[in-house]
């Protein structure tokens, strides 16, 4: 009998969401709007996150030693900013390896090649060029430089990128934190539109639940056929959802890529698709049961 | 099978004593008729059978169980061994004829074939079989309350309450009806009927409680139509 009972509510519940086209649409809409929004942060979360290492990895440091420094002397230098905290990286460019970088990129260009030739003394020189995990941490680098081997340093390029890396710094952790409390406003937002809009409709089914109780209904009864309607709408507001991403991803792609220092977005959808069909549907299904639990509630006490 | 201890019911808003110190008792068996101007209180009798609401003075009972104590969420087991016509149909608007009677016996559990079978009978007997699929909408009046009949009766309910189930019907429906009403209370079913009717009363010659501003003036055996 209880096997008749559940049979029979899953009947009712999927004819009525067919039938009461209102409570469908609306819901749908509304959820397929909410998962958006979710999966769409999850992933602008992602490309932020690779944005962020991106520029993180172009920040760095160029220290330029006298032209009397020994290679041996810098190598110690090396070794000294090594211990120094926050270091990620330390590469040392000879003065060979930086004519060589020169002549590389600006070969193209007969005026400079010509211009390096009548130049008599080479010059170019050896320089350390350091990475470092926090935009911070460059300050610090910089006190133990000047500290320790002003007289050997010709410049630290540090000076000219200062502004530059500091803003890197600061902006990307500014996006990653006004991401997060925008969409926090967001989804909440989205979830008490869902809440009114299904309160709505259900408020026009009152008589309906009303009669359903007269005649002998139990609660869990009536209840159970807006529980499968919220999960019918759920998966459907998960599929619709999905679907958008898709179509908008695939034919996007290019565009956002250049947008994201080559994030890429589409291949990062179709990676992640389990997870993010998963956020949806209990997104969905939880938002689509919960809320019309709740609105419900007040009619049935007669 | 009913019994009223001295009910009172005030409705608080707007303040209506719609029943005064109203005590009376219905045996198991019997077909009782309830009869008395618009607005003496005939409907609210019905509301406070059901649990709908609550007495405020005195207590009524249903087969020794206390209907004001009953928990809401409990409730719908009161309401199934009932058979309610109510005066304004109340058929489910989202719901076609067939599944609006079909309904009365999911509720109960009431397996498939049963269910197949009991609907199909009940709507040909009610002359409805062409008005199955029709939602309450698409139907008179007449046919929306041969559809609550069919809802009330289907189930097989010991006690029934129809509040005024004839107010819509020809006179060859009316006939019908309270036919199959006397047929099914000879069957062993309680029976408390609301009506404005006066041959229905003359017809049945059985006991008639009449109401008067929410008092009771008269219980009589073989009663009459007097208001
Ligand atoms: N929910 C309510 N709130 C306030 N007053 C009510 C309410 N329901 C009914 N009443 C009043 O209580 C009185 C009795 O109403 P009831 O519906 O029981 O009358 P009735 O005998 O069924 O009348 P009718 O023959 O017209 O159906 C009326 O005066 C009515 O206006
Ligand atoms: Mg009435």
């Amino acid at each position: 009998m209880i096997l008749t009972t559940i049979k029979r509510i899953i009947k009712s519940g999927w004819k009525s969401f067919w039938r009461n086209n209102g409570l469908a649409v609306a819901t749908i809409f509304i959820i397929v709007m909410i998962i958006s929004l979710i999966n769409g942060l999850f992933i602008f979360q992602a490309a932020t996150d690779f944005l962020v290492s991106n520029l993180q990895e172009k920040a760095d440091v160029s220290i330029y030693f006298n032209e009397n420094i020994s290679e041996a002397e810098i190598l110690e230098v090396k070794k000294e900013i090594n211990a120094v905290e926050g270091v990620n990286s330390i590469e040392y460019i000879s003065r060979e390896m930086a004519s060589e970088k020169f002549v590389e990129k600006y070969k193209e260009s007969q005026i400079l090649m010509e211009a390096l030739e009548i130049v008599e003394d080479d010059p170019f020189l050896a320089s350390l060029n350091v990475k470092m995990a926090e935009a911070s941490d460059y300050a610090v680098l910089n006190g133990f430089l000047e500290e320790k081997f002003s007289e050997k340093i010709y410049k630290i390029n540090y000076f000219e990128n200062k502004e530059v890396i500091e803003s890197i710094f600061s902006i990307s952790s500014d996006v990653k934190r006004f991401t997060f409390v925008f969409s926090l406003f967001l989804a909440v937002l989205g979830i008490l539109v869902a809440f009114n809009t299904i309160r709505l409709t259900i408020y026009t089914l009152k008589e309906e639940i009303e009669i359903q109780r007269l005649v002998g209904a139990s609660n869990w009864f009536i209840r159970g056929p807006f529980v499968v309607q919220g999960i019918i709408a759920g998966i459907f507001a998960t599929m619709i959802s999905l679907l958008i991403f898709i179509v908008s991803f695939y034919f996007l792609n290019p565009q956002l890529k250049n947008l994201f220092l080559g994030f890429d977005f589409f291949g990062y959808f179709v990676n992640n698709f389990l997870f993010i069909l998963l956020i949806g549907l209990v997104c969905g299904i939880s938002i689509g049961v919960i809320s019309s639990l709740i609105a419900m509630r007040k009619y049935l006490k007669i | 099978m009913i019994k009223f201890q001295n009910v009172t019911k005030i409705y608080p808003y707007p303040k209506v004593a719609a029943l005064r110190n109203v005590s009376f008792n219905v045996e198991k068996g019997e077909f009782v008729s309830i009869i008395g101007k618009s607005g003496a209180g005939k409907t609210t009798l019905f509301k406070l059978i059901l649990g709908e609401e609550i007495p405020t003075e005195g207590t009524l009972f249903f087969k020794e169980i206390n209907i004001p104590e009953i928990n809401k969420s409990n409730l719908y087991k009161l309401r199934q061994q009932i058979g309610i016509v109510f005066q304004d149909y109340r058929l489910i608007p989202s719901k076609t004829a067939y599944e609006n009677i079909a309904y009365a016996l999911e509720v109960i559990g009431a397996d498939d074939e049963e269910i197949k079978r009991d609907v199909s009978k009940v709507l040909e007997i009610t002359n409805l079989t062409e008005r199955a699929e029709s939602f309450p909408d698409g139907l008179s009046c007449g046919e929306k309350q041969r559809v609550a009949i069919a809802r009330a009766l289907i189930h097989r309910p010991d006690f029934i309450i129809a509040d005024e189930p004839t107010g819509n019907l020809d006179p060859l429906n009316t006939q019908e009806v309270i036919q199959t009403l006397v047929k099914i209370n000879e069957l062993g079913t309680t029976i408390i009927l609301v009506t404005h009717n006066k041959e229905i009363i003359n017809i049945l010659g059985r006991r008639v409680i009449t109401l008067e501003e929410g008092k009771i003036i008269r219980d009589e055996e073989r009663g009459r139509f007097i208001l």
